[in-house]
């Protein structure tokens, strides 16, 4: 038994013929952010600092959803979400509505450690980081071309569900057009950590769903939904928000574990595949044994993860088609 | 077994002397809720009609902190948050940061029925209410002299709280600061505004639903969500139950409270009570909280590990219980 980590890019209707210089940047991402948390572990950071180290690292990057590269409100704005778990004590710490701090992740943490409150959001969570000196920008900066055009797209798609009320045309384009496909799906990023002692610790941090009304929150700053650890388990979740909350997705893989005995890759399993419809969720899950699940029923996850006995992995679909 | 049940609640946390005219007051606001709800069981109205009707009822009334009544944040506004859940199918809805809606639980319903999230808050939830019509006051509406009244007090006990001109072990006999050595949320119970008002139903057909709604703790900060909206938290609702919590929020969302006793129902078979007294004793640790909940063969239970909680019970085969302590 020793450290274990796991990572994630969200899940979704990733199209296995994305094209080569999509894959290529996410999967070096994931290698590149996975091989962080791995050195802190093993210079004995503790998790809780892991995951909020690694998820500040994919929130800067900009290719997946969260910080910058966050997919778009419907009025062409960013609205970035993010929560964090500590297993050891349950606490817990959430952030919602942020326009222009750069790390979601590190004002979660905050909002844990400086406040009586675990979740806060929108002008208030503004405020809050203003006063705790944490970094801010133009909300410009986590504006990219790419998420530009998603928003174009997903605004094309839904206009021609009212116009033609024809799901065929729809699927068409989403054919054609693989970055309209699935990637408007793709929320989140997310890390789960374990050390050697059992410790464990979650984050997950988003910029939410493509096309979203303003205001609109999300599983991933929703505790027990997008977030959870605890003694047993810590778990990130990614996909279709109201499925996650609704099935209490990250709760639910603990509490499998403790009321019915289920092993890790039993409950996840049992979450991912019985309990959730098919195409919506995945989720990446340490236990305080060490091992790690990586389960989804969607099409694709981006995601890696690490153990202590030098295995490692990066992969997207579910036969591991790594380069 | 069978049958409809309804239960309904006013918050968790009541100050030990609080005034018998306000208890009385507080009683009969709960029965005047439960026989709302019980006249519309009785006319067959679905579980979830029934949920957001009774809760509706709290939020107009001042007496309670939810809607009208609610309590204030730091800078005396009123923000507030509400959850609802529907049982078959678990669809659910939530907003927060309201601030000129009337009834947030049902714009908490029409996000889950006419929007295609989960979830709403602040601004955007603002312009979704407008959209959709609901009514809208201004926020001064919604504050009580009351209200005003104890933001002070509360301001005043943190000041205590962070004053080092008191010794260590003089509080309680200085000055009027606490005449019970009670705290919830940080706060003495004499000034702690028991958060949240809820209701829980299953209906003739066992069909269960659950709705909570709060203006959040007194003196909050701007922004601060608690527990009441974020499903499995403060509210859940599925095949087998309903539960709506209230309490500290911190402990609420830890543990994941409502959903926890679904959860042990579920995965672990146990019956409706033995599920509630099982997650209030075990699973809070040194937090402070208390739900109801109902469960599809028309039971319905509640608990709490604090010192009060405002309640009130019914079943269709004639059982109805108001309460406020142990």
């Amino acid at each position: 038994m020793g450290w274990a980590i796991a990572v994630h890019g969200g899940a979704g209707d990733i199209s296995r013929s994305l094209p080569h210089d999509r894959r290529q940047p996410r999967e070096e991402a994931l290698r590149h952010c996975l091989q962080i948390g791995v050195e802190a572990l093993e210079s004995n950071l503790p998790p809780l600092d892991v995951v909020e180290l690694v998820v500040r690292e994919l929130e800067n990057i900009p290719h997946f959803n969260a910080g910058r590269g966050s997919v778009l409100t419907s009025e062409g704005t960013v609205e970035m979400e993010a929560s964090i778990m500590d297993g050891n004590t349950m606490r817990c710490g959430a952030v919602s509505g942020l326009t222009t701090v750069v790390n979601a992740v590190s004002l979660a943490r905050l909002v844990m450690e400086k406040t009586p409150h675990i979740y806060l959001a929108f002008d208030g969570a503004e405020q809050f980081a203003r006063e705790q000196g944490v970094e801010i920008v133009d909300s410009s900066h986590f504006i990219t071309p790419e998420n530009v055009e998603r928003l174009k797209l997903a605004k094309e798609a839904n206009r021609v569900q009212i116009d033609y009320n024809a799901q065929p045309i729809q699927n068409d384009t989403k054919k054609e057009k693989p970055c309209a496909n699935g990637d408007s799906q793709i929320g989140t990023v997310g890390c789960v950590a374990v050390d050697s002692h059992g410790n464990l610790a979650s984050a997950t941090s988003t910029g939410g769903l493509v096309n979203k009304m303003s205001g609109r929150i999300g599983d991933t700053p929703v505790i027990g939904a997008g977030t959870y650890a605890n003694e047993l388990c810590a778990v990130s979740a990614t996909g279709k928000g109201e499925s996650i909350i609704r099935g209490t997705v990250a709760r639910d893989v603990a509490a499998l574990m403790e009321f019915k005995g289920l092993s890790l890759k039993e409950a996840a399993d049992c979450v991912v595949h019985e309990r959730t419809p098919k195409g919506t969720v995945g989720l990446i899950a340490v236990s305080a044994a060490g091992e790690v699940v990586m389960s989804f029923n969607t099409t694709g996850m981006f995601r890696g993860f690490a153990t202590e006995d030098g295995y490692s992995e990066v992969a997207i679909w579910s036969d591991a088609q790594v380069e | 077994m069978g049958g409809w049940a309804i239960a309904v609640h006013g918050g968790a946390g009541v100050d030990p002397n609080l005034p018998l005219h306000r208890q009385e007051e507080a009683k009969q606001l709960l029965t005047r809720c439960l026989n709302l709800g019980i006249s519309a069981l009785n006319s067959n109205l679905p579980a979830i009609d029934v949920v957001e009707l009774i809760v509706r009822e709290l939020e107009t009334d001042p007496l309670f902190n939810s809607g009208r009544g609610s309590a204030l944040t730091e800078k005396g506004t009123v923000e507030m948050e509400a959850s609802i859940m529907d049982g078959p199918k678990r669809r659910c809805g939530a907003v927060s940061g309201l601030t000129t809606v009337k009834n947030p639980i049902s714009l908490a319903r029409l996000v889950m029925e006419k929007s295609p999230h989960s979830y709403l808050a602040f601004s955007g939830a603002e312009d979704f209410a407008r959209q959709q019509g609901v009514e809208v006051v201004d926020n001064e509406y919604f504050i009580t002299p009351e209200n005003v009244g104890m933001l002070k007090l509360a301001k005043e006990a943190n000041a205590i709280l962070f004053d080092y001109r008191i010794p260590n072990g003089c509080e309680t006999t200085c000055g009027a600061n606490v005449e019970s050595p009670l705290h919830m949320n940080g706060l003495p119970i004499s000034v702690y505004a028991p958060e949240t008002v809820g209701c829980v139903v299953v209906d003739r057909e066992g069909r269960c639903a659950a709705a909570t709604s709060t203006g959040g703790l007194m003196n909050k900060m701007a922004g601060r969500i608690g527990d009441s909206p974020l499903i499995g938290s403060g509210t859940y609702a599925c095949d087998l139950c309903g539960v709506s919590c209230t309490g500290e929020g911190e402990a609420i969302i830890r543990a994941t409270l409502a959903r926890e006793v679904a959860a042990v129902m579920e995965y672990k078979g146990l019956g409706l009570q033995e599920a509630v007294d099982f997650c209030i004793k075990t699973r809070l640790d040194d937090g402070k909280a208390g739900l109801i909940a109902v469960s599809k063969n028309g039971e319905v239970a509640y608990g709490f590990n604090c010192n009060g909680m405002f309640r009130g019970c019914a079943t269709e085969n004639g059982f109805m219980e108001v309460g406020i302590w142990e």
